[in-house]
């Protein structure tokens, strides 16, 4: 039994069976992220009237790495473009051109993977501290030197700890929606040379909350989170898919080079649909 | 091992033998099968297994509703020992109990029974036969999808016994309901629902894609769209349905489990706060935005469990009238008209969350209009009984059932789309006896019908037909006995949502109304002789596979779709030669032509 249409496209749609299926599939997954990002209007239009530093209540702004998002965008479209020329390669018949371009589209995507993992991690050591007064700081913990992951108030009264120290950030006019005045800041740690990270040791029976900046600290993170984690996994499963082709795929090319040209075309498809979902991601995450 | 080949009549037994030791083992063939037909047989029995069981879920949730407070017959100490005495103390249904019953109820219904049925089990076997495909599209991703739509139900039935037991915020799991119930377990019912859902959601998404990719790519030659056959449109209407309305519940349903699992406040505002206290979350979040999602899909899914009946029941009616179906353009016509107008009625579900007199005009405007569609359809098929000689047997009779059920079902949906009607029929009885005559009468008994139709195709012998009428009778009867009642119940204002089945409310003094809870007797006593009347059903089917009536021939139903000019039961690859489509799919009773029905395959 032989199922139509598998490598040779049907006369009359002019597609063969898996690039329908692709592009259905992509029409599915367009309504997924569609969802989500509708979801963070949603969500941004209905957060109340708190901001930085409160990131806890508010619509937080410019708490993610500005370079290393855009970074990672120019790092993405690089790689779209060299699945194209992976493809091409194929196309002409140079099976290890193919596979040199597209071993850079799989470096890309391992560190896209790596920096999106540096990105996350710092966010895990990054945190938000409220007062009793009712004032809030973000910054990074300071113990014996470092900053550590997912602490909580809990634990630190867990610890005994009377104070905890902490290098407070200096807002900068990323963290301020546009044309909202931005407050004085008092330059207390002078002697750091007034940057971005003065130490400060705030006493533990002041802090109400304290918490890192995880899915929980906010819907902002929330939906970050998962967002760019479901976009993560979908960097990943491309990657495995592509990866395959890239390192087991000779066999299928020397024996049906068309139906592994289309494989890769499909692969690709896919490909430049998780880079244009970062495309939005990056934009509506990092800047707006 | 022991295989239904022996079943075929159109081989002889020389030739089946010849092809004995190419037979794939057990695993192969009845577990990982890439065959669509396997695979369709494989959701079928399933998707009936699970529609048993979400019966019987029912049932004991009519028995405390009739006799509240009373031990549960039979399985009432079986139940308090599985599942704890916060759930069935001495045998007695306690409300988490109810409460669990009902959302399983409805999760497994529409999810793990219907849609599999109507869409992975019919939309498997028939569509590719059909269409004159020798298989789907993608023979490995359809067993994919069986997988994940198996794996999807052991995960919902697996969450009745996780500590606090299975989800118990309806089949709609409203936040923050849904999330806040049993938040002191690390693993709850809502979490395995979630998780159950989102292979569910998988499983049909990439079942959509192959059944579309079929439909599109793999009709065989002289198989325009026109002369498809219309339940071919309506599966691939579903398809998109599924496809494209799935999507949005997926993202709400990730979003739901990480605020179960992270804690974090997408649908939960802020704010909130329970017995226990100021819930410790962020808040921030909008229980509306729940809402929206999940009726962006609940409400195509409607039409997902109802188009692939409507397409069984016009295959079956154009076969026993003898005659082409009346008007089958303007009902192709109208159901990608239903498929493109289900997308935008979601919020007439949510009337009563405040939304304002503009938008709930327009989604008040848009389900009427989408009342057309579905009229159209269900006009031609009326019309098309119209003259007609009708052959009465069992499956005709399930597809004339058809008729009345769902248009009593449509038609009592009208005052729900309406906003000064809703606000009043909100949440009562009625609302459950509107959409339960549109799934059970109207959709089961499509599938019924199709069940008793395409056996013969699938196995080589009929079903019986008096056990059938049996079946069909005592059914039909007790489905009306179960849901009119409800309609009487609903406009009287009875409530859905109370586990006592009212008598706390209706018997304390407050508008004391023993009438409306006497019919909860007579609704749970028809419900317990519905389920007699499917053991006929059940054995006929069992019964039939070694002791049923032998097929005259590869088509014994003389119909004219390419289904039917396949050997029986058709094998792996489906036809013996490549079929060619030369004209319509309802050509009976033609004048002039040699016999009453001329196949599509038929040249000239």
């Amino acid at each position: 039994m032989e199922i139509p249409y598998t490598v040779k496209p049907r006369p009359d749609t002019g597609l063969y069976n898996a690039k329908v299926g692709i592009w259905l599939f992509l029409a599915s997954e367009v309504m997924l992220f569609g969802a989500l990002f509708s979801s963070y209007i949603l969500l941004r239009v209905g957060a109340p009237d708190g901001f930085w530093p409160d990131v806890a209540t508010g619509w937080p702004h410019g708490l993610l790495n500005i370079p290393i998002g855009t970074f990672n965008t120019a790092v993405l479209i690089i790689s779209s473009v060299t699945v194209v020329m992976a493809w091409a390669a194929l196309k002409q018949g140079d099976f290890s051109k193919f596979r040199r371009f597209m071993l850079v589209t799989l470096g890309c995507a391992l560190g896209f993977l790596c920096i999106k993992t540096y990105e996350y991690n710092e966010k895990f050591t990054h945190y938000v501290i409220r007062m009793k007064d009712g004032t809030a700081v973000t910054g990074h913990l300071d113990i014996n030197g470092h900053s550590p992951r997912f602490w909580t108030l809990a634990t630190i009264t867990d610890k005994k700890m009377t104070s905890v120290k902490v290098h407070v950030d200096v807002p900068n006019q990323f963290r301020y929606p546009v044309g909202m005045k931005r407050p004085e800041v008092s330059h207390e740690a002078g002697e750091h040379g007034g940057g971005e990270h003065a130490a400060r040791e705030i006493k533990t029976a002041d802090i109400t909350f304290l918490q890192a900046f995880v899915p929980a600290t906010g819907t902002f993170f929330a939906i970050y989170f998962t967002m760019t984690f479901l976009h993560g996994l979908h960097v990943f499963g491309g990657a495995m898919v592509l990866g395959y082709f890239t390192f087991f795929g000779r066999k299928m090319y020397e024996s049906d080079p068309e139906r592994m040209t289309n494989r890769i075309e499909v692969g690709g498809l896919f490909w430049h649909f998780v880079d244009l979902v970062w495309i939005f991601l990056f934009p509506v995450m990092y800047l707006l | 091992m022991h295989t239904a080949t022996t079943h075929a009549p159109s081989h002889g037994h020389g030739h089946a033998d010849a092809h004995e030791h190419h037979e794939p083992g057990f695993w192969s063939k009845y577990v990982f099968s890439t065959d669509h037909k396997m695979i369709g047989i494989q959701y079928g029995m399933t998707a009936l297994i699970f529609l048993f069981f979400g019966f019987l879920l029912m049932l004991a949730m009519r028995q405390q509703l009739a006799y509240p407070l009373k031990p549960i017959p039979i399985v009432g100490n079986f139940l308090a020992k599985a599942l704890g005495d916060d759930m069935a103390k001495g045998g007695v249904m306690q409300a988490d109990l109810y409460n669990a019953f009902g959302a399983m109820h409805g999760t497994i219904m529409v999810f793990l029974a219907i849609v599999p049925l109507a869409f992975g089990a019919f939309g498997n076997y028939v569509t590719p036969l059909q269409i004159g495909a020798p298989d789907m599209a993608f023979p490995r991703l359809n067993m994919a999808s069986y997988h994940l739509y198996f794996w999807g139900g052991v995960v919902m039935l697996a969450s009745f016994f996780v500590p606090g037991g299975a989800a118990k915020s309806g089949w709609t799991s409203y936040s923050p309901l849904a999330t806040l119930a049993d938040r002191d377990h690390l693993v709850n019912g809502q979490t395995m629902w979630l998780i159950g859902m989102v292979l569910l959601i998988t499983s049909s998404l990439l079942g959509a894609v192959n059944f579309i990719t079929t439909i599109i790519q793999l009709r065989a030659k002289g198989m325009t769209w026109m002369r498809l056959p219309f339940f071919v449109w309506a599966q691939f209407v579903t398809g998109f349905l599924l496809l494209l309305a799935f999507p949005p519940l997926e993202a709400a349903g990730i979003m739901q489990l990480v605020d179960n699992v992270l804690k974090t406040s997408f649908f939960l505002p802020s704010g909130l706060v329970t017995s226990g206290g100021p819930v410790p979350i962020s808040g921030g979040g909008s229980p509306l935005l729940w809402q929206h999602l999940f009726w962006f899909l609940a409400h195509p899914e409607v039409y997902v469990l109802i188009l692939p009946a409507m397409g069984v029941v016009s295959e079956i009616i154009a076969n026993n009238t003898r005659k082409p179906l009346w008007g089958y353009k303007s009902m192709v016509y109208a159901v990608l008209g239903i498929g493109f107008l289900a997308f935008i009625v979601w919020a007439h579900h949510m009337y009563l969350t405040g939304m304002g007199t503009k938008i709930s005009t327009f989604f008040q405007t848009t389900t009427m209009m989408i009342s057309i569609p579905s009229v159209i359809i269900l006009t031609a098929l009326f019309i098309s009984l119209w003259g007609g000689s009708i052959r009465f047997n069992t499956p005709m009779l399930f597809a004339l059932a058809f008729l009345p059920m769902f248009g009593i079902g449509g038609l009592t949906g009208l005052p729900l789309g309406f906003n000064a009607s809703d606000i009043y029929l909100h949440d009562s009885y009625y609302v459950i006896g509107h959409f339960h005559y549109v799934v059970a009468p109207g959709t089961i008994f499509g599938l019924f019908a199709g069940v008793y139709f395409w056996y013969p195709k699938a196995t080589g012998r009929y079903m019986s037909e008096l056990l059938g009428k049996i079946h069909f009778a005592g059914s039909f009867l007790c489905m009306n006995l179960i849901f009119a009642p409800m309609f009487v119940q609903g406009l009287r204002g009875m409530s859905r949502r109370m586990y006592d089945g009212g008598a706390t409310y209706f018997g304390g003094g407050l508008g004391a109304d023993p009438g409306i809870l006497e019919l909860n007797k007579v609704i749970t006593h028809s419900a317990v002789l519905l389920g007699f009347f499917q053991l006929p059903f059940i054995f006929n089917f069992f019964w039939s596979l070694y002791a049923g009536k032998k097929v005259e021939s590869d088509n014994p139903w003389s119909a004219t779709t390419l289904d039917w000019q396949t050997p029986t039961p058709p094998p792996h690859g489906n036809f013996a030669v490549e079929p060619v489509v030369y004209r319509g799919p309802y050509e009976y009773s033609v004048p002039g032509a040699a016999k009453d029905f001329t196949p599509q395959s038929q040249p000239g």
